[in-house]
Protein backbone atom coordinates (compact mmCIF):
# COMPACT_ATOMS: atom_id res chain seq x y z
CA UNK A 1 0.00 0.00 0.00
CA UNK A 2 1.55 3.21 -1.24
CA UNK A 3 1.49 6.34 0.12
CA UNK A 4 -0.83 7.62 -2.97
CA UNK A 5 -3.18 4.75 -2.06
CA UNK A 6 -2.98 6.05 1.82
CA UNK A 7 -3.54 9.67 0.40
CA UNK A 8 -6.50 8.45 -1.26
CA UNK A 9 -8.04 7.14 1.43
CA UNK A 10 -7.88 10.23 3.53
CA UNK A 11 -9.38 12.23 0.99
CA UNK A 12 -12.89 9.82 0.61
CA UNK A 13 -12.54 10.41 4.48
CA UNK A 14 -13.02 14.30 4.16
CA UNK A 15 -15.40 13.81 1.12
CA UNK A 16 -17.52 12.03 3.59
CA UNK A 17 -17.44 14.77 6.01
CA UNK A 18 -17.86 17.69 3.60
CA UNK A 19 -20.50 15.54 2.63
CA UNK A 20 -22.23 15.09 5.74
CA UNK A 21 -22.40 18.81 5.65
CA UNK A 22 -23.97 18.92 2.57
CA UNK A 23 -27.00 16.58 3.65
CA UNK A 24 -27.32 18.35 7.41
CA UNK A 25 -25.94 21.78 6.01
CA UNK A 26 -28.81 24.13 7.82
CA UNK A 27 -28.74 27.06 4.92
CA UNK A 28 -27.85 26.66 1.05
CA UNK A 29 -24.72 28.62 2.49
CA UNK A 30 -23.27 25.52 4.33
CA UNK A 31 -24.31 23.25 1.65
CA UNK A 32 -22.29 25.66 -1.38
CA UNK A 33 -19.76 25.76 1.02
CA UNK A 34 -19.46 22.25 1.42
CA UNK A 35 -19.57 20.97 -1.99
CA UNK A 36 -17.25 23.62 -2.78
CA UNK A 37 -14.70 21.21 -1.20
CA UNK A 38 -16.45 18.24 -1.93
CA UNK A 39 -15.56 19.31 -5.53
CA UNK A 40 -11.77 19.95 -4.46
CA UNK A 41 -11.58 16.61 -3.32
CA UNK A 42 -12.63 15.02 -6.42
CA UNK A 43 -10.12 17.09 -8.00
CA UNK A 44 -7.46 15.87 -5.78
CA UNK A 45 -8.41 12.62 -6.05
CA UNK A 46 -8.05 12.90 -9.97
CA UNK A 47 -5.10 14.00 -9.67
CA UNK A 48 -4.08 10.95 -7.61
CA UNK A 49 -5.52 8.61 -9.66
CA UNK A 50 -3.88 9.81 -12.38
CA UNK A 51 -0.65 8.94 -10.70
CA UNK A 52 -1.85 5.74 -9.70
CA UNK A 53 -3.44 4.69 -13.13
CA UNK A 54 -0.44 5.60 -15.38
CA UNK A 55 -3.37 7.49 -16.75
CA UNK A 56 -1.57 10.90 -17.77
CA UNK A 57 -5.47 11.78 -20.06
CA UNK A 58 -6.91 12.43 -16.35
CA UNK A 59 -5.27 15.66 -15.90
CA UNK A 60 -6.50 17.67 -18.56
CA UNK A 61 -9.79 16.30 -16.93
CA UNK A 62 -8.39 18.33 -13.85
CA UNK A 63 -7.50 21.50 -15.60
CA UNK A 64 -10.85 21.05 -17.24
CA UNK A 65 -12.47 20.42 -13.63
CA UNK A 66 -10.73 23.70 -12.07
CA UNK A 67 -12.57 25.48 -14.40
CA UNK A 68 -15.68 24.07 -14.20
CA UNK A 69 -15.69 24.50 -10.16
CA UNK A 70 -15.27 28.31 -10.68
CA UNK A 71 -18.39 28.59 -12.53
CA UNK A 72 -20.28 26.14 -10.54
CA UNK A 73 -19.49 28.09 -7.18
CA UNK A 74 -20.19 31.64 -8.48
CA UNK A 75 -23.59 30.16 -9.75
CA UNK A 76 -23.66 28.38 -6.26
CA UNK A 77 -23.25 32.17 -4.55
CA UNK A 78 -26.44 33.74 -6.82
CA UNK A 79 -28.43 30.59 -5.49
CA UNK A 80 -27.51 31.79 -1.90
CA UNK A 81 -27.81 35.53 -3.18
CA UNK A 82 -31.68 34.55 -4.32
CA UNK A 83 -32.59 32.75 -1.14
CA UNK A 84 -33.13 35.73 0.97
CA UNK B 1 12.85 12.64 -4.55
CA UNK B 2 10.34 10.15 -4.26
CA UNK B 3 10.33 10.66 -0.37
CA UNK B 4 9.27 14.20 -1.03
CA UNK B 5 6.66 13.43 -3.35
CA UNK B 6 5.44 10.93 -1.06
CA UNK B 7 5.27 13.44 1.66
CA UNK B 8 3.28 16.49 -0.20
CA UNK B 9 0.89 14.23 -1.34
CA UNK B 10 -0.16 13.16 2.30
CA UNK B 11 0.35 16.51 3.65
CA UNK B 12 -1.60 17.62 0.89
CA UNK B 13 -4.55 14.91 1.65
CA UNK B 14 -4.20 15.35 5.40
CA UNK B 15 -5.19 19.09 4.18
CA UNK B 16 -7.62 17.96 2.48
CA UNK B 17 -9.17 15.67 5.32
CA UNK B 18 -8.83 18.84 7.96
CA UNK B 19 -11.05 21.05 5.66
CA UNK B 20 -13.61 18.59 5.18
CA UNK B 21 -13.86 18.44 9.04
CA UNK B 22 -13.68 22.07 8.93
CA UNK B 23 -16.31 22.44 7.04
CA UNK B 24 -18.12 19.29 9.23
CA UNK B 25 -17.36 20.44 12.38
CA UNK B 26 -17.28 24.66 12.87
CA UNK B 27 -20.25 27.04 14.18
CA UNK B 28 -21.05 29.07 11.42
CA UNK B 29 -20.98 29.29 7.35
CA UNK B 30 -18.31 32.37 7.60
CA UNK B 31 -16.02 29.86 9.46
CA UNK B 32 -16.59 27.18 7.17
CA UNK B 33 -16.20 28.81 4.36
CA UNK B 34 -12.90 30.09 5.64
CA UNK B 35 -11.57 26.02 6.64
CA UNK B 36 -12.62 25.30 3.14
CA UNK B 37 -11.27 27.75 0.75
CA UNK B 38 -7.94 28.45 2.20
CA UNK B 39 -7.47 24.73 3.45
CA UNK B 40 -8.38 23.34 0.36
CA UNK B 41 -6.23 25.73 -1.68
CA UNK B 42 -3.23 24.50 0.10
CA UNK B 43 -4.22 21.02 -0.08
CA UNK B 44 -4.52 20.94 -3.54
CA UNK B 45 -0.98 22.68 -4.20
CA UNK B 46 0.95 20.60 -2.25
CA UNK B 47 -1.21 17.51 -3.64
CA UNK B 48 -0.10 18.67 -7.32
CA UNK B 49 3.05 19.46 -6.68
CA UNK B 50 3.60 16.03 -5.00
CA UNK B 51 1.41 14.14 -8.38
CA UNK B 52 3.76 16.31 -10.93
CA UNK B 53 6.61 15.15 -8.92
CA UNK B 54 5.34 11.08 -9.17
CA UNK B 55 4.83 11.32 -12.81
CA UNK B 56 8.04 13.24 -13.47
CA UNK B 57 7.02 14.31 -17.24
CA UNK B 58 6.96 17.88 -18.46
CA UNK B 59 3.80 17.26 -19.87
CA UNK B 60 2.06 16.09 -16.14
CA UNK B 61 4.07 18.84 -14.04
CA UNK B 62 3.25 21.33 -16.88
CA UNK B 63 -0.31 20.68 -16.54
CA UNK B 64 -0.52 20.35 -13.17
CA UNK B 65 1.26 23.66 -12.44
CA UNK B 66 -1.31 25.32 -14.63
CA UNK B 67 -4.24 23.92 -12.42
CA UNK B 68 -2.70 24.87 -9.71
CA UNK B 69 -2.58 28.39 -10.52
CA UNK B 70 -5.96 28.55 -11.42
CA UNK B 71 -6.56 27.14 -8.21
CA UNK B 72 -4.76 29.88 -6.40
CA UNK B 73 -6.46 32.28 -9.00
CA UNK B 74 -10.05 31.17 -8.18
CA UNK B 75 -10.30 30.24 -5.06
CA UNK B 76 -10.19 33.13 -3.11
CA UNK B 77 -12.59 34.58 -5.55
CA UNK B 78 -15.25 32.51 -4.80
CA UNK B 79 -15.04 32.49 -1.70
CA UNK B 80 -15.08 36.33 -1.32
CA UNK B 81 -18.36 36.07 -4.01
CA UNK B 82 -20.06 33.29 -1.97
CA UNK B 83 -19.14 34.99 1.76
CA UNK B 84 -20.74 38.19 0.26
CA UNK B 85 -23.76 36.88 -1.02
CA UNK B 86 -23.82 35.56 2.36
CA UNK B 87 -23.79 38.40 4.04
CA UNK B 88 -26.21 40.08 1.78
CA UNK B 89 -28.91 36.93 2.12
CA UNK B 90 -28.46 37.97 5.85
CA UNK B 91 -27.76 34.33 6.62
CA UNK B 92 -27.65 33.89 10.68
CA UNK B 93 -24.13 34.10 12.13
CA UNK B 94 -22.96 32.45 15.08
CA UNK B 95 -24.95 33.12 18.69
CA UNK B 96 -21.35 34.33 19.97
CA UNK B 97 -20.29 36.63 16.94
CA UNK B 98 -18.29 39.76 18.61
CA UNK B 99 -17.89 41.89 16.19
CA UNK B 100 -20.25 42.23 12.84
CA UNK B 101 -18.77 44.86 10.73
CA UNK B 102 -21.67 44.31 8.00
CA UNK B 103 -24.24 44.94 10.17
CA UNK B 104 -24.32 48.98 10.27
CA UNK B 105 -23.73 48.85 6.53
CA UNK B 106 -26.83 46.82 6.37
CA UNK B 107 -28.69 48.63 8.52
CA UNK B 108 -27.63 51.91 6.33
CA UNK B 109 -28.47 49.74 2.86
CA UNK B 110 -31.96 49.28 4.33
CA UNK B 111 -32.40 52.87 5.44
CA UNK B 112 -31.77 53.41 1.72
CA UNK B 113 -34.00 50.92 0.70
CA UNK B 114 -36.80 52.16 2.76
CA UNK B 115 -36.27 55.83 2.33
CA UNK B 116 -35.17 56.77 5.85
CA UNK B 117 -39.02 56.18 6.54
CA UNK B 118 -38.64 54.58 10.19
CA UNK B 119 -35.48 55.89 11.97
CA UNK B 120 -36.58 55.50 15.80
CA UNK B 121 -36.99 52.40 16.34
CA UNK B 122 -37.49 50.36 19.72
CA UNK B 123 -34.03 51.15 20.64
CA UNK B 124 -33.49 48.84 23.71
CA UNK B 125 -30.34 47.95 22.09
CA UNK B 126 -28.71 47.88 24.82
CA UNK B 127 -28.41 45.29 27.33
CA UNK B 128 -31.23 42.88 25.87
CA UNK B 129 -31.13 39.09 26.66
CA UNK B 130 -27.70 39.29 23.88
CA UNK B 131 -24.34 37.88 24.97
CA UNK B 132 -22.61 39.83 22.48
CA UNK B 133 -24.36 43.53 22.94
CA UNK B 134 -23.96 42.97 26.49
CA UNK B 135 -20.00 41.63 26.27
CA UNK B 136 -18.48 45.07 25.12
CA UNK B 137 -15.44 43.48 24.44
CA UNK B 138 -14.97 45.11 20.85
CA UNK B 139 -13.88 48.22 21.23
CA UNK B 140 -15.92 51.60 21.63
CA UNK B 141 -16.47 51.85 18.11
CA UNK B 142 -17.31 48.44 17.00
CA UNK B 143 -19.94 48.24 19.90
CA UNK B 144 -21.36 51.53 18.90
CA UNK B 145 -21.93 49.75 15.36
CA UNK B 146 -23.57 46.81 17.24
CA UNK B 147 -26.06 48.67 19.50
CA UNK B 148 -27.18 50.57 15.69
CA UNK B 149 -27.14 47.15 13.73
CA UNK B 150 -29.19 45.84 16.59
CA UNK B 151 -31.50 48.41 17.04
CA UNK B 152 -32.27 48.41 13.05
CA UNK B 153 -32.26 44.27 13.32
CA UNK B 154 -34.98 44.25 15.81
CA UNK B 155 -36.88 47.20 13.62
CA UNK B 156 -36.48 45.05 10.68
CA UNK B 157 -37.57 41.75 11.74
CA UNK B 158 -34.25 39.68 10.63
CA UNK B 159 -33.85 36.42 11.46
CA UNK B 160 -33.19 35.85 15.59
CA UNK B 161 -29.66 35.18 15.90
CA UNK B 162 -27.94 37.59 13.23
CA UNK B 163 -26.60 39.87 15.72
CA UNK B 164 -23.39 42.20 15.91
Amino acid sequence: MSAVDVALLVLAAGFVAALVRVIIGPTVADRAVAADVCFYTVVAALALLSVRLQAPALLDAVLVATTLGFVATISLARLVRRKK
Amino acid sequence: MSTAAHVLVLAGAVLMLLAGVGVLRLPDVLARLQAGTKAASLALACLFAGAALLELSWDAAVKLLLAMLFVFATAPVAGHVIGRAVIQARVPLWKDTWVDEAAPELAEDEEDAAGGADGGGGGDGGGGGEPVSGGAGGGAGAAGGADRGGAEDAAAGRPPGFRA
